[in-house]
């Protein structure tokens, strides 16, 4: 019989690992400060961005590398959802494999 | 970058507008190495496997929420039929203690439903069997998060009607019992159960499964009925091309996260269940997807071929993303859960022989659908048998969940809140069947099923 235990819950490979946080909505001053203040804090990296309008929406777009970053993601989530609501925007944070999954054969 | 913007624009879209989601996680996990002589120590041995397992799932499920930006909506477990365990200890009282250590240990465990309190009977039922589906008035009503089954016929056993005569009692029992008849929508009849069906409340997890096993039910329709509402007016091969390559990305997502679950919780992977299961959100339901392909209303003549186009390109699509499509992969259209189901039945547009004739392509069953209270026991069972037979003679499962609610009358809008949603109540045939039904007996095997 195999047995539950906690421990037993493998934890993630060392190396780089990267989400995306993607901002949809209309384009104004300070969203790239401010995210990137919040991430700073938490200690993530910004190893790229890009923008462009797509379909009537302003997208960016920022590649982060959170490996270093001693936070609970759920707290940059939170950071992130509560920079959204003060600027109007939809801010999310989601992993890189989840896209490569969905977009890639 | 490693992926384009375009590429994330449209996941994070869909997650944000289209009610992108994993629908289930459900934990499997075999009971049969509880057993014990000494009652109380069983229990206790129950209660000891399911509570950590439920906790780790919600906490590991949690997490991959927030890693993955998407919602997981339901973490389940789902457990070895409880008649099998149950066999040196076949007494009603045995069998409702059961159910709350069962109902407790989910509870305890932060789950909402756990599946299994059920039994295989396609061709017979044992003693222990037969205890379990008396108890099932008591049971259903009395616990809070225990779901029945009960696997009824297949297609190599035929269909055993004996059973099928005394479920049409026991549900009105469940019925009378449980006040408004909210019992009823914790038990599914089934002909050719799959043993890993992640969906409540027909998941069990069957005998020749392994000792634990996460089963992912992938997005419901949102997703899907936005891409066919962006394409008006294109052919049905087109059509099925954009449903197709929608089904892929969303199934990715259920079998990247249901691995990564099974890994952080040491337990195997097993199936990615592509069916498509309505929620009583705005916008996620089935029977839109069929409305926005052009029909003015669910029900209306077209929708068994709408139905049958956008499950043949959802398996498709499915099929191509994921090795391990397993458990029902079907279609939901839940009468209740569904509110643009609830629209066309009270609306006139969808009747219960419609609803049936669906099930023969590609819906799994006569689902969270409403009759009223003074239908007559053979009247049940006959309904539950006409859908049974579908699946037992072409080779799929059928299922059928259905709501008797005293007291009320065809046109009546009963309100159950929550994922259960408003249930409208249907009219069912005048005319009797009872004489055919009271022959009972068992109904051969189909000759379909010769194929060695």
């Amino acid at each position: 019989m195999q047995k539950f235990d906690p421990n037993s819950i493998r934890v993630e490979e060392p190396g780089k690992e990267y989400s995306f946080v993607t901002v949809l909505g209309r384009d104004q001053k300070g969203i790239v400060a401010k995210i990137s203040t919040l991430l700073f804090q938490h200690n993530i990296n910004i190893e790229d961005i890009a923008q462009k309008v797509m379909h009537g929406h302003f997208v960016m777009i920022m590649m982060v590398d959170f490996k270093d970053s001693p936070s609970d993601l759920e707290d940059v989530k939170t950071g992130l959802e509560k920079i959204g609501k003060e600027m109007n925007l939809d801010i999310q944070i989601q992993h890189e494999a989840l896209f490569k999954s969905m977009h890639r054969i | 970058m490693t992926v384009s913007v375009n590429e994330v624009f449209e996941t994070a879209r869909m997650t944000l507008y289209q009610n992108f989601n994993i629908r289930t996680t459900t934990l499997g996990i075999n009971l049969k190495d509880c057993i014990h002589s000494d009652f109380s120590r069983f229990l206790k041995q129950v209660y000891d496997r399911i509570k950590p397992a439920a906790e780790s799932l919600v906490r590991e499920a949690k997490k991959l929420e927030i890693l993955y930006g998407v919602p997981i909506i339901n973490k389940r477990v789902a457990v070895t039929p409880v008649s099998l365990i149950m066999e040196t200890h076949a007494e009603p009282e045995k069998f409702l203690e059961m159910a709350r250590t069962l109902d407790q240990a989910a509870r305890d465990g932060g789950i909402d439903y756990l599946g299994g309190f059920g039994a295989l009977v396609q061709k017979g039922a044992t003693k222990s069997d037969a205890v379990l589906m008396e108890s099932l008035p008591e049971v259903l009503s009395k616990t809070e998060r225990v779901c029945g089954f009960l696997n009824l016929g297949s297609t190599v056993a035929g269909m055993n009607l004996d059973a099928v005569i005394a479920l049409g009692q026991i549900l009105k029992e469940v019925a009378e019992k449980s006040g408004n008849g909210i019992g009823c929508a914790k038990f599914v009849a089934f002909v050719n159960a799959p043993e890993d069906n992640p969906f409540m409340a027909g998941a069990f997890h069957g005998i020749g499964e392994p000792d634990f096993s996460i089963n992912v039910g992938i997005s419901g329709p949102g997703v899907v009925r936005d891409v066919v509402a962006a394409n008006k007016t294109c052919d049905l091969t087109a059509l099925s091309e954009v449903i197709k390559r929608t089904t892929f990305k969303i199934t990715r997502a259920g079998e990247l996260i249901g691995r990564e679950l099974a890994r952080r919780l040491a337990v195997p992977f097993g199936i990615v269940d592509i069916s498509l299961a309505s929620t009583t959100a705005a916008g996620d339901s089935v029977a839109a997807v069929l409305e926005a392909m052009g029909l003015e209303r669910v029900g209306a003549h077209g929708s068994t071929m709408a139905l049958a186009l956008l499950m043949d390109a959802v398996k498709k699509g499915g099929a191509m993303a994921s090795t391990n499509v397993g458990g029902l992969s079907g279609t939901f259209i839940p009468v209740s859960e569904d509110d643009r189901m609830t629209a066309a039945a009270l609306e006139g547009a969808l009747s219960l022989d419609k609803l049936e004739a669906l099930t023969a392509v590609c819906s799994v069953g006569m689902d969270m659908f409403a009759v009223p209270g003074d239908t007559p026991p053979e009247k049940i069972s006959a309904i539950i048998a006409d859908e049974l037979a579908i699946g037992v003679i072409n080779n799929k499962t059928t299922a059928v969940r259905i709501i008797i609610i005293p007291g009320a009358k065809p046109g009546d809008l009963v309100d159950y809140g929550g994922l259960l949603g408003r249930v409208p109540v249907m009219a069912v045939n005048r005319f009797s069947s009872a004489d055919f039904i009271r022959r009972g007996g068992r109904m051969p095997s189909s000759v379909t099923s010769m194929r060695n």
